[in-house]
């Protein structure tokens, strides 16, 4: 990224707003609603915010580690590369977000078309069942 | 002052070398210079401060009162005249024009470069919050804020007023306010995370280290984000948290972070993102333009620690020279240090745990100590310390060097002597060796003769010994030394002992119970700590377990903690397939009303509820609402009287009746009433599972109160009380207790029945596994040996009462916890495009 590349990035509010080991909601109108989350190791995540397996909301799941444990089945996804843990199998696109004086940004293109961005890396949301 | 050492005499044909910043790394840049090619560069330092080169890490003891400045100087004046380098302090860089090459400063003087150097360092992050800019408020970067810290602290001490607030709870304002403390002041630290240190420590060392500060006296606020600096006459008077508490202060301290010093090379067009953009040899987007230390960005890090500076100026001299390896610099793993006195923490690499990384946790609770050591792919990859740092060094250097541990990874944890020691690293060769008279359990004084008498004598597990020699059954820290001698005496013979709470633990659900109430065990971190957990935060099992073992062994003291909740106890309400919830407004008895009935249809119609159903316990389930709306949905309904019904908890739900002497033809006694008390009785209290109670007038028992946890079936003498029941997957009939003659004593048994599974059974066990586990006889000789038995359990039932039987919905009506029903923000596409 280069300085003139400014503005690709969306700007949603001071980092403040989540408490550690917990989740909070962007919804996009038109598009997919994202998860953010603070781990209580003060790391901070992105994603789609839907389980793979049948499209949980994740945002209110338990934080453990780097992981979050979906409400609905218990599914772990890793909230760092949006994989299923342990025997599951599926994942949720990631959306990068960087931390800058004190607020946070996701990564413009990706927060208008996750699976797009997400297809061009490894993982796409499965339609799920 | 500026010059304060005259320009030397140069000879033209020198290269001239303008290093900006005067500080860790820009000096030590000029002594690798140095010592690769004396007399090359003609040196000229710009400093923004008025003093020479200091040791900045050593302003904590400066702080502290443990050192002086003298102390702290890394080169004086001498070096400055020996190395024939001009310094120009107390006049910062100010322009960099790289057409012309050469250097501006506020002074005005106009410096040639051929090579520049930028070393400008970080500034301190101010929270942009009102009142930041009052007299009073201090960063904590250099000298100068250490002289207005210790002159806050004396006034304070004359004026004999001497409050200090210090935002931020990481290394570098932990150590202001020991420095603080030791000079007098009465010390808060104002942390946004939940956690000390979070970005060193995890959450066990993080609460060894906050008990500590804490016994020294200083005040602890974590999970606080500052709203405002409040001022009078000028001053700074204190501060203000989001959430309303206020906290008096004469000095406030920001320690919440640094940025990169950047605004110089921005300005000159130099390619900056966090920090100035440099490749593996220092070097910025321009190539006559090197930078170095916290200023800058290396693949995309910025470090804010001296071991990488000094990797980067060896790196940066290399290039400058052309004398040493050339091989530029590779970034940095970090290790970190507390510096205050007293306390020993140490970590290391990286202990987020991500995918494929394992734990190894070791607790010594009787000493403070925690270890953690994360490992993957037999590769050490993190640490944390506690208590005990001897080794970090260790495990520091195994780390950086990517060594396969592989072959001493059992006793890693012992720390270095031990796994190069002569028991090759093989831990049961090391419990062999002790003599029989050696203490194995400190606890409770035993041997590890009397250890190997037991297990000879028939105990074969862990759980055996513990009942019979007690050995490992306080607080569990000789585990691995009771399983390795089971393991020597018995070889594959061991047999696996009860199940254990969850795999983070040795101990079993009732030790748990049974410890946290003998040793006083306060919080989930605590419990961790002293019970020797294995993992570091414990898991999605255990950690709800604990947070009710305490809420309900510690009633009006215990703090719940919401983190360790499932969502639909976290939300109050049950999440559904869709993300969308259900709430259940409370109907006693089953009873309601028209105004209640009207406020819920008002509430299906204004928030759209698709479905409203009545439930299997008698109450009107209202579906479909979005998380958002629930504190408004609950709002309306607390109008109309109702509160929560805990359709969503580990906790009484429904007390089910029918209509009984009241209405009923066959009606024997007011079931009605009795459920209605009985429910206004028992609402709000969590317990191990969900609970449900039904009250039938009569044998036929219209109710079902005999597949109830607990029910009762009024009869023409009285009241017969039946346990244990379940509908469910695996449908059973209760058993009956007793029977009762009056409405009084039916209630009386029905909370001690209550109370005694509340601190008995295990975490998610309903009461018909828990009364087949433990059998009917138990349960009566608990309840009826002892003819007072009952009446105390329900007065400690009451007492767990004053503090739980609270609605929840009440507070989030009136905006508690508002973060956890409203989104961040919301994106509209549309108005993204335009923005473009
Ligand atoms: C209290 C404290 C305790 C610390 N403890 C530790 C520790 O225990 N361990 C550890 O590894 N690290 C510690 N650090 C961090 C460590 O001090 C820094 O990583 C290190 O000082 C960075 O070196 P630097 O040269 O990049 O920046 P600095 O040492 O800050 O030097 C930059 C210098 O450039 C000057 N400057 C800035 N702009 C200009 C300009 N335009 N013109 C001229 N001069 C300018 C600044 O005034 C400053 O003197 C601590 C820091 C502090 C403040
Ligand atoms: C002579 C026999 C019976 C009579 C006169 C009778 C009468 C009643 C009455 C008056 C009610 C309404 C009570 C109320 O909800 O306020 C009722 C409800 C009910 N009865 Fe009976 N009943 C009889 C037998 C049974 C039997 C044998 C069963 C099942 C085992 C049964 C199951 C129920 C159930 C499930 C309800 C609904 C309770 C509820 O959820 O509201 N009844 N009965
Ligand atoms: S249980 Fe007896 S009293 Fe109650 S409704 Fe049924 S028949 Fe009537
Ligand atoms: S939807 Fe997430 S586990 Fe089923």
């Amino acid at each position: 990224m280069n300085s003139d590349t400014v503005g690709q990035w969306l700007d949603i509010g001071p980092v403040t707003q989540i408490k550690a080991g917990t989740g909070r909601t962007l919804p996009v109108l038109g598009g997919e609603e994202i998860a953010v989350f603070l781990t209580t190791r003060g790391e901070y995540f992105a994603l789609v915010n839907k389980c793979p397996h049948k499209h949980g909301p994740l945002s209110e799941g338990l934080v453990h580690g780097d992981s979050v444990t979906c409400p609905l089945h218990n599914w772990r996804i890793s909230l760092r590369t949006g994989e299923a843990l342990g025997d599951d199998r599926g994942c949720t696109p990631t959306i990068p977000l960087k931390v800058e004086s004190g607020r946070l940004f996701l990564l413009r293109e990706a927060v208008l078309a996750p699976r797009r961005q997400a297809e061009a890396g490894t993982c796409a949301l499965d339609t799920a069942a | 002052m500026n010059a304060i050492f005259p320009f030397p005499d140069t000879p033209g044909s020198r290269e001239k070398l303008v290093v900006i910043g005067n500080g860790m790394a820009g000096c030590r840049t000029v002594e690798e210079v140095l010592a690769r090619a004396p007399g090359r560069f003609d040196i000229t330092i710009i400093g923004a401060e008025p003093r020479v080169n200091y040791n900045r890490i050593m302003l904590s003891p400066v702080l502290a009162g443990e050192k002086a400045f003298d102390d702290i100087i890394i080169n004086g004046p001498q070096w400055y005249a020996d190395n024939a380098i001009a310094l120009i302090s107390g006049d910062p860089a100010e322009m960099i024009d790289r057409e012309a090459h050469t250097v501006v400063t506020r002074g005005g003087l106009v410096l040639p470069y051929d090579r520049l150097v930028i070393a400008t360092g970080s500034d301190p992050f101010i929270i942009p919050v009102p009142g930041h800019d009052l007299v009073g408020v201090v960063t904590f970067r250099d000298l100068d804020d250490v002289d207005r810290m210790i002159a806050a602290a004396e006034a304070g001490e004359t004026e004999g007023s001497n409050a200090a607030v210090v935002i931020g709870g990481g290394l570098l304002g932990l150590e202001a306010a020991h420095g603080l403390a030791l000079r007098g002041m009465q010390v808060t630290v104002v942390h946004l995370m939940s956690t000390l240190m979070e970005r060193q420590l995890d959450e066990a060392a993080g609460w060894l280290l906050r008990q500590e500060l804490e016994r020294r006296g200083h005040t602890i606020l974590t999970s606080a984000n500052t709203k405002a600096i409040l001022g009078a006459a000028g001053r700074v008077a204190g501060i203000v948290l989001e959430d309303g508490t206020r906290i008096r202060a004469d000095l406030v301290v920001m320690a919440a972070g640094i940025k990169p010093s950047v605004a110089l090379a921005k300005a000159a067009g130099l390619a900056c993102e966090r920090g100035i953009v440099v490749d593996d040899h220092m070097v910025t987007s321009d190539p006559a333009i090197l930078a170095v230390g916290e200023c800058v960005q290396h693949r995309g890090a910025c470090y804010g620690l001296v071991a990488p500076i000094w990797e980067m100026c060896r790196a940066l001299a290399d290039c400058l020279t052309g004398v040493g390896s050339g091989r530029g610099y590779e970034g940095s793993v970090t290790s970190t240090k507390l510096k205050v006195s007293g306390i020993d923490v140490f970590s290391a690499g990286d202990f987020s745990g991500g995918e494929g990384s394992e734990d190894v946790v070791m607790r010594d609770a009787a000493h403070g100590i925690y270890k953690r050591l994360v490992i993957k792919d037999n590769r050490l990859i993190g640490a944390v310390l506690y208590g005990d740092t001897a080794d970090g060094n260790w495990y520091f250097d195994l780390l950086r060097r990517q060594e396969d541990i592989a072959a001493i990874r059992q006793s890693l944890i012992f720390g270095q002597a031990y796994a190069a020691g002569g028991a090759g690293g093989d831990p049961h060769a090391a419990v062999a060796a002790l003599s029989d008279d050696a203490e194995v359990c400190g606890c409770n004084g035993v041997s590890k003769g009397a250890v190997i008498s037991a297990i000879n004598e028939g105990a074969h597990s862990v759980a055996a010994l513990r009942s019979t020699c007690k050995a490992s059954a306080s607080c569990g820290s000789c585990t691995n030394i009771v399983e390795s001698l089971l393991a020597l005496t018995l070889g594959a013979e061991v047999e696996a002992g009860p199940k254990t709470l969850c795999g983070c633990t040795s101990f079993t659900h009732d030790d748990v119970r049974r410890l946290i109430l003998e040793r006083n065990l306060k919080s989930i971190p605590q419990v961790m700590q002293e019970l020797h957990w294995s993992t570091p935060e414990g898991c999605a099992s255990c950690r709800p377990a604990l947070n009710y073992y305490l809420l309900c062994a510690w009633p009006g003291e215990y703090a719940d903690d919401e983190t360790s909740r499932f969502v639909n106890e976290r939300l109050h309400a049950n999440i559904q397939k869709d993300g969308t919830y259900s709430v259940v407004p409370r109907m006693w008895g089953g009873i309601t009303s028209p105004r209640e009935l009207r406020a819920i249809a008002d509430v299906v119609e204004k928030y759209n509820a698709p479905m409203v159903k009545v439930t299997g316990g008698q109450r009107l389930d209202i579906f479909g609402i979005r998380k958002e709306d629930l504190p408004a949905v609950w709002a309306d309904l607390n109008a109309a009287g109702m509160v929560s019904g805990h359709a969503y908890g580990k906790a009484l739900r429904t007390v089910k009746t029918c209509v009984g002497s009241e209405w009923c033809r066959f009606g024997t006694q007011d079931s009605t009433g009795l459920g209605v008390k009985i429910e206004q009785a028992t609402w709000g209290s969590y317990m191990p599972h969900k609970f449900k109670i039904a009250v039938s007038g009569c044998p036929r028992n219209c109710a079902e109160a005999t597949i109830k946890d607990f029910g009762i079936v009024c009869v023409d003498s009285g009241y017969e009380l039946h346990v244990g029941g379940n509908g469910g997957i695996k449908v059973r009939v209760t058993d009956f207790l007793c029977k009762v003659e009056t409405e009084a004593e039916a209630m009386e048994h029905c909370l001690a029945f209550i109370q005694l599974y509340r601190e008995e059974a295990h975490y998610l066990e309903r009461t018909a596994p828990w009364i087949e586990r433990k059998g009917l006889e138990w349960l009566k000789a608990q309840l009826f040996t002892d003819p007072d038995r009952i009446s105390r359990l329900a007065a400690r039932f009451r007492l767990s009462q004053k503090y739980w039987q609270i609605d929840p919905w009440a507070g989030r009506a009136a905006g508690a916890h508002h973060d956890l029903h409203q989104h961040l923000a919301e994106v509209r596409p549309l108005a993204l495009e335009k923005a473009q």
